[in-house]
């Protein structure tokens, strides 16, 4: 494989892509939102219980590409117990990490989720991988949202 | 079934006559020269928009370098000149159709203007409450909003005919649709996802025994089959200039001429008046009734230069290699593990829809592209036809003349690199 293209379909995101964790809907969530990439058609549903200021449980539904599919199980793992203002900050630090060249991102704080960082040469896959994070952040803005890539 | 004739040449796959030589077509297309990722292109994603032939693009400098000038206005050499290869092009586009006269043919941005200036222009004014449109299951969103917004527009029914799980027209169903409230129907000739070649002739037939007109939507079909609106004997008829070889912006609407005559203009403004006083404007005769404005002068001279290409090869021989190409791309494919076609209808012409099951399209077309292989990946904006096949989208190879069997060879070896990545 073309190394840009391991870089871009590592293991860890082939493994979330087979068996997505936290997938399903969310029974008792108080937020919920659609997000929709016009581009493909794809569609993902993330479902949060906020507790106060902490995301206690998140779960994600849908269909999409590995990249898409991997990104939401992944965000769903790092989420969970965040507050929101945690989760802002990791949505800004993801973003820079697909989308900078220089100015490298916290790589601490995003852990795992550095392995995204294979999506910056395939620009056009930035959005696959970002549909969930921004569903998620409509769920937080709104009791019920509709996000889009576009 | 389609009726043999309706292809090019209803031809088995056999060894494409020796007058038709993709190798010497192939160098028309400088584009096809390129690598891509530091391979050879492999452009298959013709259904999207086709490459164009050097005379096209040669046509398009010399127009710009020498012609330029507009058109049924000035009194000078240059505006003479682009106005007689404008209308030379028009009588090329009514031959191409073999429609009965240059003025049923408008030029318009493409498809999607055709279909929005038919709604507007001829439906609008037939289509009144609790009527009904009838269009099919496989049909582009350019076939399906525009009616959709006439419908709202009117209080009409849009009604949608089905389709079987090999993607071919239920006819039966088709016909028991067409009502005495139906005022229009509108078809493809060819699908944009699944390469359907829908029996035109028949559904007109339907339709017209009970007075009912048809559009085809030819945006797929001008580019792989021999078209006669005359013996299709459809009402409108449309085809896009970009996939047809020929530059973006510009397109065609068919239109018998008496329907043309007994509607409305789409858009006012220049070109499309006889008189304008501030009291009542006088409409142009046909066609400029319906071309408002300074049209796209050198992409109608550009499509004029693709036809005139397209005529020049063998259209025998280059029916035969297409068929056989997407015969033999459907075996090749169908041989892949996980891998399901989408779209198996019996008269079929350029596309190969294709899933492959546990892999998104998205990730497929990635994978190709570091391969210098383009697809389409998606819905094909046919929405409504990926939910009747429970997919969200699918892989697309779609085809042209000049593709190759050591494409289709590339394409299979590319789609097992993406079953290697994705055990």
């Amino acid at each position: 494989m073309a190394s840009d293209l391991g870089d871009l379909y590592q293991e860890v995101i082939l493994d979330h892509n087979r068996q997505p964790r936290n997938f399903g809907d969310l029974p008792g969530a108080n937020r919920r939102a659609e997000g929709f990439n016009p581009l493909c058609g794809d569609r993902v549903t993330v479902s949060l219980t906020l507790e106060g200021d902490v995301l206690k449980d998140i779960r994600f539904q849908g269909s999409g590409c590995a990249i898409s599919k991997a990104s939401a199980s992944m965000m769903t793992e790092t989420m969970k117990g965040r507050t929101r203002a945690q989760a802002e900050r990791l949505f800004q630090e993801f973003h820079r990490l697909l989308t900078e060249d220089s100015g490298a991102p916290d790589a601490a704080s995003l852990g795992k989720l550095v392995v995204f960082s294979g999506v910056r040469e395939f620009p056009i896959r930035v959005k696959c991988a970002t549909l969930a994070w921004h569903t998620l952040r409509a769920a937080l803005d709104s009791a019920h949202g509709i996000a889009s890539t576009e | 079934m389609t009726r043999p004739g309706d292809l090019l040449a209803a031809a088995p796959a056999r060894k494409a006559p020796a007058a038709f030589d993709v190798e010497r077509v192939r160098a028309d297309f400088p584009i096809l020269r390129q690598t891509v990722f530091g391979k050879p292109l492999v452009y298959l994603d013709n259904a999207a928009t086709a490459q164009k032939p050097r005379a096209v693009i040669d046509t398009l400098t010399r127009f710009y370098e020498v012609d330029n000038a507009n058109i049924h206005r000035g009194l000078h050499q240059l505006s003479e000149r682009s106005t007689a290869a404008y209308e030379e092009t028009r009588a090329k586009v009514r031959r191409f159709l073999n429609a009965a006269e240059d003025r049923e043919i408008v030029f318009v941005r493409g498809t999607t203007e055709a279909i929005n200036l038919a709604a507007s222009s001829y439906a609008r004014p037939h289509v009144g409450r609790d009527d009904e449109v009838l269009i099919t299951t496989m049909e582009h969103h350019s076939n399906i909003v525009p009616w959709q917004m006439l419908c709202e527009e009117k209080g009409a029914r849009l009604r949608v005919a089905p389709i079987n799980d090999d993607g071919e027209l239920l006819l039966d169903e088709f016909e028991a649709l067409l009502g005495p409230r139906t005022r229009i129907v509108s078809v493809a000739h060819v699908s944009n996802a699944l390469g359907t070649v829908n029996p035109i002739r028949r559904i007109v037939e339907m339709a017209h025994r009970r007075n009912i007109p048809v559009l085809v939507d030819g945006a797929q079909a001008a580019p792989h089959l021999k078209i006669d609106v005359r013996d299709l004997d459809c009402d409108f008829y449309t085809l896009s200039g970009h996939k047809l070889f020929g530059p973006t912006g510009i397109g065609v609407l068919y239109g018998k001429a008496a329907l043309l005559e007994a509607m409305p203009p789409y858009q006012g403004g220049g070109d499309m008046i006889a008189s304008v006083t501030f009291e009542k404007t006088i409409y142009n005769r046909l066609p400029h009734k319906f071309e408002a404005g300074t049209p796209h002068i050198a992409g109608v001279i550009g499509l004029g230069a693709a036809i005139d290409y397209l005529e020049s090869i063998d259209p025998e021989g280059r029916a035969a290699h297409e068929q056989a190409l997407l015969e033999h791309a459907t075996r090749r494919l169908a041989e892949l593990p996980r891998l399901r076609i989408v779209g198996r209808a019996k008269e079929k012409t350029g596309v190969l829809s294709f899933v492959i099951e546990g892999i998104h399209p998205h990730d497929i077309g990635t994978i190709l592209d570091r391969e210098g292989i383009a697809i389409r990946a998606g819905h094909h904006c046919a929405q409504p036809l990926m939910d009747r096949f429970g997919v969200p989208a699918t892989a697309r190879a779609s085809f042209a003349l000049y593709n190759t069997r050591e494409e289709v060879g590339a394409l299979e070896s590319g789609i097992r690199k993406v079953l290697g990545v994705f055990r």
